[in-house]
């Protein structure tokens, strides 16, 4: 197996609000190879973001760490100082493309002079010395360098996203969040960039965690799958153990699959998973997909099922899979 | 009559030559010495849509699709062309016929939240399109109406949600809610412009099945317009595939799909992801170049030509129209037979 590059271990992020403490990250433990791309899929509202977001070190408000470790390339980087943080962790060794990133593009300053704000936050240089590595990372994801004069809005929404995906690189991270990077643009444009993402992370050496609620998407770019639920991971399991002809082994992952269209094999109906995902400031006892799932039996109403290894290289975390 | 063309009245909608062209706002400055490029949005598109089906839009972003759809709507007006709705020429209305019109023909947003009032409880919601079109005089006489509507979607009990706000749904209940609320009308045509892209892919299938349900229990007709070509295939009869301003094939959602003739059609399939393992480490071969051109400067000749692997210089001069292969599927591509 190769170098670990990143480790989670029970970790634990909850967001305080006035309702009570939203569970969204709930006793997760990983890790990320040298090279690999980890994918993380689930609902809307199952811990995605939140996950990318704590791996930063940065929860959004109201969140806060409430357990575990996070460790980078070895550093245990929750007790480490927000100074140090800053000059060697967040976008120096791990960098992340937020989710809605591209929209979000200061509309009034070109995306030249919001790349180099982003540079000279962590390296203070002058717009000369900053211009050539601006084309440089231009270059990288497929930009002519005019682009550096352009605003946002003359540009499409798939070259907007490879102006954020060459700041995320910008500061040479060896481990990239990717939160829902094609999830707003069109199937071409998609494609485009997943092609791009897979040659940068060659290129680079890079390590991924790529975040969508797309299964289909998944199979074709990620090494290994993360399945979330409710703030817990259900399943993590190579690519072949769930898009292979054996199937996923979670109950829920296995609907999820079921709900994915597949463009060349045309079902009567697609399968939903019918309900929503629990509330985090009380999640149900016992396994918390329970409410939900087709297989449930009285063990599942009252004991957690705990994520263990079912056969070499795949967790899952339900007691029909023990 | 041949058993390809469709007879008159099975046609709900007819669509001919209709165009949509925009001309930019440019402030002073930017005007001067420059003319003034026309966007051809929508550019002479022409189909019908037959009664009791699914009919689905595709096309890249910036195709066309939501213009054609406001069209439809009629909340722009065509540059150029025709449209027949129930055999009666729709192109131009006046007031009353307007509002007659847009009781006939109800449009579903990408983004139902913003086009619903959240001081309006579930109730209230369905009743403002009734109390819009006069149907009934005070709640009472229109409980039975919002009643069937919410049951339709299934949006069950009823008791329980009516008095809920539209935040206190989840997305996929308030894409119900918004389809009970168009549904109340008892139209004839609904246009969804991106219903469920936005929303994650259990709640997409969910509100796909509803939709579908809904659609054969009252007999509706769909315009569904979308870039998700594998929705497209399970929820859709037949599929227009859109490009820059213009159709560029159509058929029966199976034959298109699998079947396809037009080289742009074929670039839509090659780049959809399938749920399948084996392809994380291939960088996949797209049959199209680059990224769609601007409408303000449609290329000349067949307008895919500058994306096209098959272009050859007869692309770049000849028009290609649409051209009928048999079985209602037609393509508009000069070289569809040898490729
Ligand atoms: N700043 C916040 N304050 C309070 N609750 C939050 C905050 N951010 C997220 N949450 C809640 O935490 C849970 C997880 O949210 P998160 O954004 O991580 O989900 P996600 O899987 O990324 O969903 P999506 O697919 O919709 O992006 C949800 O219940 C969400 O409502
Ligand atoms: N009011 C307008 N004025 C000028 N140009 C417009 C206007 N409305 C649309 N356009 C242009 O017309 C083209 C087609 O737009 P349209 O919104 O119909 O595309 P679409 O196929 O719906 O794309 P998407 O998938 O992104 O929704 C685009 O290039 C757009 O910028
Ligand atoms: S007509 Fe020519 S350019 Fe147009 S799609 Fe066909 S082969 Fe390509
Ligand atoms: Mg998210
Ligand atoms: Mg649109």
């Amino acid at each position: 197996m190769s170098e670990k590059v990143l480790e989670v271990k029970n970790l634990k992020m909850y967001y305080h609000t006035s309702k009570g403490a939203v569970r969204a990250i709930d006793d997760i433990s990983f890790s990320l190879f040298k090279g690999e791309t980890l994918g993380v899929v689930g609902e809307s509202g199952c811990g995605k973001t939140s996950m990318g977001t704590s791996l930063l070190r940065m929860p959004t408000v109201p969140g806060k760490f409430e357990g575990g470790e996070i460790l980078i390339q070895g550093k245990s980087i929750i007790p480490m100082a927000e100074r140090d943080v800053r000059k060697d962790i967040r976008w120096q060794t791990i960098s992340m493309v937020f989710q809605g990133a591209m929209n979000c593009l200061t509309p009034v300053y070109t995306v030249g002079r919001q790349m180099y704000e982003t540079l000279y936050e962590h390296k203070p240089m002058s717009k000369k010395e900053a211009q050539p590595i601006i084309e440089e990372y231009l270059g990288h994801v497929g930009l002519p360098p005019e682009v550096a004069k352009r605003y946002p809005h003359e540009l499409s929404g798939g070259m907007k996203q490879r102006v954020v995906i060459a700041t995320a690189l910008f500061l040479k991270p060896s481990i990239v969040i990717l939160d829902e990077p094609t999830t707003a643009l069109d199937v071409v444009v998609q494609a485009q960039i997943i092609n791009l993402l897979k040659r940068l992370k060659q290129e680079f050496g890079l390590s991924f965690i790529f975040i969508t609620h797309d299964l289909a998407l998944e199979s074709e770019v990620s090494d290994r799958i993360c399945v979330m639920y409710a703030g817990k991971i259900v399943e993590l399991c190579e690519n072949a153990q769930v898009f292979g002809p054996q199937g996923p082994a979670h109950p829920y992952t296995e609907k999820l699959l079921l709900a994915t269209p597949r463009l060349h094999k045309k079902v009567e109906s697609l399968a939903f998973i019918p309900g929503a995902p629990p509330d985090l400031v009380n999640p149900p006892q016992g396994c918390r997909f329970a409410p939900r799932c087709h297989k449930v039996f009285d063990r599942c109403l009252v004991e957690e099922p705990p994520l263990r290894e079912i056969e070499p290289g795949h967790m899952a975390a339900c007691w029909r899979c023990f | 009559m041949s058993t390809t063309t469709v007879q008159e009245n099975d046609v709900i909608l007819r669509v001919e030559g209709l165009k949509k062209h925009f001309v930019p706002h440019l402030s002073l400055v930017e005007s001067l010495g420059k003319p003034k490029k026309i966007i051809k949005a929508v550019d002479g598109i022409t189909f019908d849509i037959r009664r009791g089906e699914i009919f689905a839009l595709i096309g890249e972003s910036g195709s066309g699709k939501t213009t054609t759809g406001k069209l439809i709507m009629k909340l722009i007006d065509a540059t150029d062309g025709r449209m027949v709705l129930d055999g009666e020429d729709v192109t131009t209305l006046d007031k009353p016929k307007l509002e007659e019109y847009r009781k006939k023909v109800q449009m579903i947003f990408q983004d139902p939240y913003a086009s619903m009032n959240p001081r309006f409880k579930v109730r209230k919601v369905l009743e403002e399109p009734l109390s819009i079109h006069r149907i009934g005089t005070g709640y009472k006489d229109r409980e039975p109406l919002i009643r069937e509507a919410l049951e339709s979607v299934k949006l069950t009990p009823i008791e329980e949600f009516i008095e809920r706000y539209p935040h206190m749904l989840s997305g996929g209940q308030r894409q119900r809610l918004a389809t009970a609320r168009t549904l109340i009308l008892k139209p004839k045509l609904l246009v969804a412009d991106e219903p469920v892209s936005m929303i994650d892919l259990s709640t997409r299938a969910e509100i796909l099945a509803m939709m579908k349900d809904v659609q054969q229990s009252m007999g509706l007709t769909y315009l569904y317009i979308t870039h998700d070509l594998s929705t497209a295939r399970y929820f859709a009869d037949r599929i227009a595939v859109m490009y820059l301003g213009r159709i560029v094939e159509i058929g029966p959602s199976d034959e298109v799909i699998d079947n396809p003739l037009h080289p742009y059609t074929k670039a839509l399939i090659a780049a959809v992801p399938e749920p399948e393992t084996g392809k994380v480490s291939v960088i996949k071969d797209l049959p199209i170049f680059g990224e769609i051109p601007s409408p303000a400067n449609i290329p000349p000749g067949c307008r895919f030509h500058t994306r096209c692997p098959y272009a050859k210089d007869s692309c770049k001069e000849q028009v290609p129209e649409l051209v009928d292969v048999g079985g209602g599927h037609l393509h508009a591509c000069l070289r569809a037979h040898e490729i």
